[in-house]
């Protein structure tokens, strides 16, 4: 059984510029176990498809307004606050971008990460301080036994989002959300965050939906990807048959700013092909183009891009949203 | 070498006994430097004990005049005053109240009590109170409560305090007949133990609600924004992801870091509730400091006043001690400096 399924998500905020589209249709599944990526640039939905997942989108201004997100069968959108609660930290963790500020400054860690165990499965305050200090020795944070009674300012950034991945496994949740996990960290301790993430997995078996807008760490962790633009997914498909033939425009785009290097290359970049960039801006949520929303900044746009929405579409093994791409491309009568 | 000793041994008992000690010592300085400044401030007023005392008799003559000056000491050019001040302090002797005849240190240490007890329990209401409103108000922002919560302590603070004091008299002493209209304990009764201690709580109530009404107000919006901030925070989303109900959050959670800016402000009204308590201790006749400053200033005691500024300076420099522990206690990032 397909262990999360969000179904043509629609989540909106209510602003008083008027009603902004966040995510406007979105559908990914996850199987268990799997590691579903989901990119796109800073704005583009992926976020806060993540927090709908877990009902933490702030409301107001934030609402889900229609589709719907099935976890193990059963349906999260309006479920009841209480058991909400009762998933959250139990059988979907999350992980968030920010470790120097998603730990309370006033608590020891141990207290933080024992209190999930405290919350669902009703430990005593000694049996979780004992049982955080396994985790912490698990995601392998040296010196458990005396970083359990200590404050999160004494911890670095890599170590903290190492409490803030305990904390998330400690129920051995069947799904692990992790929003921007790397991003705030220094390159080298990313490889070991992901690394660590990677072999949690393998000895939970725990399904992990991975929000980035790093290619890098996609391509590294991933077994797909679904690319997100502008509130809509675009393209989504097996990780290396996205790297090695995108279809949509925009995941092109992507693709081509990632700097390589080369340890070979005795011209050390200076005679690289200089690094492309996509033309343009994201358009803002409250002016959204009426067709296709890649169309102005898309090098191949058509007039047909212009007109109508392009659906989601078998194209190059996986699915893809664009007229230039599908494998049964519609006629300009058949849009109209 | 013993006091050495002695002194690492209480640090063993008391962690933080080090870093008190050593404010104590490095307040000081700043303690004869208030003592210098009130001195000169008073002496730059016009008029001096003997005028007023020369003044009250009627038929003084110059000679008169001449003589309580030369008996105060108040025909000594200033500087000498004031290095004879500054020498007395050394000794902790605060010198002699000529108007009322008494030590000053005893006149200040009779009253001390009582405006020890009306200035902490008003504070301690207030902060109690107005923190538990602001949390209300928090969890209901915008709503009917929130506005209420804010309607009413903003009433209560723009409302000058004899007013509000006047009020609780007419209703509970006057009218009501509940609660005596002023003074620290029945006069003529000699109450002891438990009867004492209901008498001067009876006696209490009206001047202490009367205080901290005047404070609420600044207490809950303190408390009611801090909270609202502190909720905003990565590691509150953090606690609702863990599944933690919302109440358990606003506990466990925000309460603690929201207390900051709230043990900050007591600090800092320590001090000014010394002032404010001088109308609620004339118009309750509550025997304390403040009413004993205002007729000090009537009667130009300067040594009294002078003593009562000082006992006052000391009050607020031993609160800022204790706020800077409050602070290490409440945030684990802060740590004193030895």
């Amino acid at each position: 059984m397909t262990l999360l399924a969000i179904d043509d998500l629609q989540t909106h905020f209510f602003t008083r510029s008027g009603i902004l589209k966040a995510v406007d249709g979105v559908s990914l599944s996850i199987e268990p176990g799997e590691v579903l990526a989901v990119v796109g640039e800073s704005g583009c939905g992926k976020s806060v498809t993540a927090f709908s997942v877990l009902g933490l989108v702030p409301n107001p201004p934030g609402r889900i307004v229609g589709g719907s997100i099935r976890f193990e069968g059963r349906e999260l959108v309006g479920l009841p606050a209480r058991d909400m609660r009762a998933l959250r930290g139990d059988r979907i963790g999350m992980i968030f971008q920010e470790p120097m500020t998603s730990l309370n400054p006033a608590l020891t860690v141990g207290d933080q990460i024992g209190e999930v165990l405290v919350r669902h499965r009703g430990f005593t305050r000694r049996q979780a301080l004992t049982r955080a200090e396994e985790l912490l020795d698990l995601v392998r944070v040296p010196d458990p036994r005396r970083r359990v009674t200590e404050y999160p300012h004494r911890l670095s950034g890599g170590m903290r989002q190492r409490v803030m991945i305990a904390m998330a496994i400690a129920c051995e949740p069947k799904l692990l959300i992790a929003d921007e996990p790397t991003t705030a960290l220094d390159v080298t301790v990313q490889a070991q965050v992901l690394d660590l993430l990677a072999s949690i997995r393998a000895r939970f078996g725990m399904a992990i939906l991975l929000i980035t807008h790093d290619l890098g760490v996609v391509a590294e962790t991933a077994d797909r990807v679904a690319v997100m633009y502008a509130g809509r997914k675009v393209e989504e498909a097996a990780t290396a048959r996205l790297f090695a033939d995108p279809q949509h425009p925009y995941t092109r785009g992507l693709l081509g700013a990632i700097p390589e290097v080369a340890d070979d290359d005795p011209a050390m970049g200076r005679d690289r092909p200089r690094l492309s960039e996509i033309p343009g801006m994201v358009p803002a949520l409250d002016a959204m183009p009426p067709g296709c929303r890649f169309a102005p900044r898309c090098p191949e746009a058509m007039p047909v891009c212009r007109t109508a929405p392009p659906a989601l579409r078998p194209a190059g093994g996986g699915v893809a949203a664009c007229y230039a791409r599908q494998d049964d491309r519609p006629s300009l009568e058949e849009v109209a | 070498m013993r006091g050495f000793a002695s002194i690492s041994a209480l640090s063993r008992h008391f962690p933080r006994s080090h870093y008190v000690l050593a404010r104590v010592a490095k307040s000081i300085p700043v303690f004869l430097a208030i003592a210098v400044c009130n001195f000169i401030l008073l002496k730059l007023a016009p008029g001096d004990a003997a005028d007023v005392l020369a003044g009250e008799a009627g038929s003084a003559t110059p000679e008169y005049l001449a003589a309580l000056k030369s008996q105060f000491g108040l025909d000594q050019p200033t500087w000498a005053q004031l290095a004879h001040y500054v020498g007395r302090l050394l000794r902790l002797d605060l010198g002699w109240s000529f108007r009322n005849n008494q030590g000053v240190l005893a006149l200040i240490l009779e009253r001390l009590p009582a405006t020890l007890l009306l200035m902490i329990g008003a504070l301690g209401l207030a902060f109690i109170l107005g923190a538990a409103l602001g949390v209300l108000a928090s969890r209901h922002v915008n709503g009917a409560l929130d506005n209420l919560i804010s309607v009413v302590a903003l009433l209560f603070y723009a409302t000058p305090l004899f007013l509000v004091g006047l009020g609780l008299i007419i209703v509970f002493a006057v009218h009501l007949g509940w609660l005596p209209t002023g003074g620290l304990t029945t006069v003529g009764a000699s109450y002891t133990g438990l009867r004492f201690a209901v008498d001067v709580a009876l006696h209490l109530a009206m001047p202490l609600v009367t205080l901290a009404l005047f404070f609420l107000a600044l207490y809950a919006r303190l408390m009611r924004a801090s909270m609202l901030e502190v909720f905003n925070q990565d590691y509150v989303t953090t606690a609702r992801a863990k599944g933690l109900s919302e109440g358990r959050i606003t506990v466990r959670h925000v309460l603690r870091n929201a207390m900051m800016p709230m043990v900050t402000m007591l600090g800092l009204q320590v001090g000014t509730l010394l002032g404010g308590s001088v109308v609620v201790e004339t118009v309750f006749a509550w025997p304390g400091i403040g009413r004993l400053a205002f007729e000090a200033v009537m009667s130009r005691d300067l040594n009294l006043l002078l003593g009562i500024l000082l006992i006052c300076s000391v009050v607020v420099i031993m609160a800022n001690i204790l706020v800077d522990l409050a602070y290490a206690w409440l945030d684990p990032r802060i740590e004193l400096a030895r």
